[in-house]
């Protein structure tokens, strides 16, 4: 019998409510998963990002290892909207989970129109992959200028009543000027974030390790620096901010929510532990039981201060 | 030898036909300077893999640290009747050399069955296999799955020297005509092997190629199906993230029908193709 005190581990992404906070990061996962997990335990499965147009992606090799991290250069390859529609949602059909797509186009008009053609009943929001890096543009992208991302996502937000989820890049000075940006042109979360640019060399060969040279660093080398974003990107926005960098336990997710995350993505962790995102969610259950939450949104933003607030002995005689 | 049912797995049980199977390690064993046999019990789910498969395994920490991916790693033996699956790896770096490290009563943690394996056509009754080097171990049940349908299986083992043919003895256990071709007498050039193969052919016609392991067989063979009007495949190698098809890191080109070519991931779409689709490297 399940437990009149289980805690509730919804969340309240906008105008979805999430059975509980985990989800994969766009691009992590495929169709494969469903034959390692069961996926309709996850809050959301999120979808890997298309484009309008069919693409291949980067030259191969386009991983390279590093002690906690890899670099990918993946580009995006993308079989374009009509195989989404019709062979990507059905794969996704029997998991009892929302499915959250992920866009990205080359102009922001085009994430409009791509944002109206695949809106579908069947998908539940639709994430504006604003900082894939674009590796053509010497890795430059939407999200690195406040008013191209500004206009993406306004854009889109008119061409569809499908939610929107702005996913920002951490390849920028200030995040936080993103994050107000994409909130006041209407997403209805944010997702920080994305991969930070990197570039792999092997001494050896004296070659570059990808054959695109420059890629996303991700796994759990980039925590602190994407933890310390969400922080500040909670502290400065009111809708919900997912955390994503990094996350290989339940634990993570954890540290992500305390710094201010309403939910969590999971991405590498993915490829080498298929059952972390299962994992967290009954790690996030046993850990409210242990903290005596009822619920896991209590979580959110509850990071105490390390030190008690300066009440300094001012009035000393 | 290990009484090996090779035959199409049974139908994947409903739920998760891929499991990370905890593996307990019977035996690993250096087989000669370079190469290494891993053999170790595994789950049924494991036992389902088919030649041409592959598990991505988790490599134990070394001195250099925790390898932070998996490394992918053909099956080479397939044991359902002992409950056992085998590896057969050359030890090249920081992955490798963790797997190394693995003592009997240890646990291998492997990722699996993954990608898809080799197809015989039906009605296949002689079988080439040309392989070289570590190559030969993803060869090795395919030469039982080839006998167990009933038909003769002719492998030519390509090597830079003698000592160095790998699996000869699987191979021959199996039920394999073994041949070896080695660097130092000249023998493995493809002029030298082209005439011998014919001369094969005339004997007893091949109706299927299999080949991996160097773009030099792949050539060979692809142009001797093609000369015989028979099909082939081959068996690829990228570098990988996920192994689960998910990632996009372990695309290669293959050529299309039509005309043209397109990236496949060596994890979901392979790593066997057709010879006619995989393009040399
Ligand atoms: C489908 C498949 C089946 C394989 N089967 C076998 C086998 O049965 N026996 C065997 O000895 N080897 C096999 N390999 C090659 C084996 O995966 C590599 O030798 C191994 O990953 C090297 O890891 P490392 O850390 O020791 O070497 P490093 O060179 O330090 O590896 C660094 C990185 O490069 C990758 N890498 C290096 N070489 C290869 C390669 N040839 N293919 C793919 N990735 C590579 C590694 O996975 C790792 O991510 C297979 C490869 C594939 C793709
Ligand atoms: C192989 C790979 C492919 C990715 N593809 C996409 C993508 O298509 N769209 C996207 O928004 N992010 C993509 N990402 C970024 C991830 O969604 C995530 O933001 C990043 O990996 C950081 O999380 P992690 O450290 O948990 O991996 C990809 C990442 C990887 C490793
Ligand atoms: S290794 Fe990830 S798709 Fe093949």
């Amino acid at each position: 019998m399940v437990s009149s005190t289980a805690p509730d581990l919804s969340v309240r992404i906008g105008s979805l409510t999430l059975k509980n906070p985990v989800m994969p990061a766009s691009g992590t996962i495929a169709e494969g998963m469903t034959q390692v997990i069961d996926m309709g335990r996850l809050g959301a499965i999120v979808l890997k990002t298309i484009t309008p147009d069919l693409r291949q992606g980067t030259l191969p090799p386009r991983v390279a290892e590093y002690r906690d991290a890899t670099l990918f250069s993946i580009g995006i390859p993308s079989k374009g909207p009509d195989y989404l529609l019709e062979h990507t949602l059905p794969a996704y059909a029997a998991c009892d989970a929302p499915l959250i797509a992920s866009v990205s186009a080359d102009t922001a008009e085009d994430f409009g129109k791509l944002a109206a053609y695949i809106s579908d009943p069947r998908i539940a929001a639709i994430e504006a992959n604003i900082s894939c890096p674009n590796l053509k543009a010497d890795g430059r992208a939407f999200g690195m200028d406040p008013e191209a991302t500004r206009e993406v996502i306004e854009r889109m937000v008119a061409a569809t009543r499908t939610p929107v989820w702005a996913k920002l890049t951490p390849n920028v000075g200030d995040i936080t000027v993103f994050a107000r940006v994409a909130e006041e042109a209407g997403a209805e979360a944010l997702i920080v974030g994305n991969a930070i640019l990197g570039m792999a060399v092997n001494a050896e060969t004296m070659r570059p390790r990808l054959g695109n040279v420059m890629g996303g660093l991700t796994g759990p080398a980039v925590k602190p620096i994407l933890l310390r974003m969400v922080h500040q990107c909670a502290k400065a926005v009111r809708i919900p901010v997912i955390g994503c960098g990094g996350i290989t336990c339940g634990e993570d997710a954890v540290e992500y929510m305390l710094a201010g995350a309403t939910a969590v993505q999971v991405g590498t962790a993915n490829f080498i532990h298929p059952h972390t995102m299962t994992e967290a969610v009954d790690w996030i259950a046993e850990y409210c039981t242990r903290h005596g939450l009822s619920a896991a949104r209590e979580i959110t933003g509850a990071l105490r201060p390390l030190h008690a607030p300066a009440t300094a002995p001012t009035e000393t005689v | 030898m290990p009484d090996t049912a090779l035959s199409p797995a049974p139908e994947a049980r409903a739920g998760f036909p891929i499991e990370e199977a905890l593996c307990e390690i019977v035996s690993n064993d250096a087989v000669n300077a370079e190469y290494r046999l891993m053999i170790a019990r595994a789950p049924e789910a494991a036992l389902r893999a088919r030649a041409g498969q592959f598990f991505h395994l988790l490599c134990p920490a070394t001195e250099a640290g925790q390898p932070f991916l998996r490394r992918p790693m053909s099956i080479y033996r397939i044991d359902r009747a002992r409950g056992e699956i085998g590896f057969l790896y050359k030890v090249t770096g920081k992955g490798t050399r963790g797997l190394a490290t693995l003592r009997p009563g240890e646990t291998l943690n492997a990722l699996g069955p993954l990608g898809r394996g080799f197809t015989l056509p039906q009605g296949t009754r002689h079988v080439m296999i040309l392989g070289r080097g570590v190559g030969l171990a993803t060869m090795a049940p395919l030469a039982r799955l080839a006998a167990e349908s009933g038909a003769a299986v002719t492998a030519v083992l390509s090597a830079r020297s003698p000592e160095l043919v790998m699996s000869r003895a699987e191979l021959a256990a199996a039920g394999a005509r073994v041949i070896e071709v080695v660097d130092t007498d000249g023998s493995s050039a493809p002029e030298e092997m082209e005439p011998h193969l014919t001369a094969l052919h005339d004997e007893r016609a091949f109706d299927y190629i299999a080949t991996c392991g160097s773009n030099r067989l792949f050539r060979l063979a692809r142009g001797l199906a093609r000369s015989w009007g028979i099909t082939g495949e081959i068996a690829l190698e990228q570098h990988m993230g996920c192994g689960l098809g998910m990632c996009y890191a372990c695309v290669i080109p293959v050529a299309l029908p039509g005309g043209g070519e397109e990236y496949r991931r060596v994890c979901w779409d392979g790593p066997v193709f057709t010879l006619e689709e995989a393009m040399g490297w």
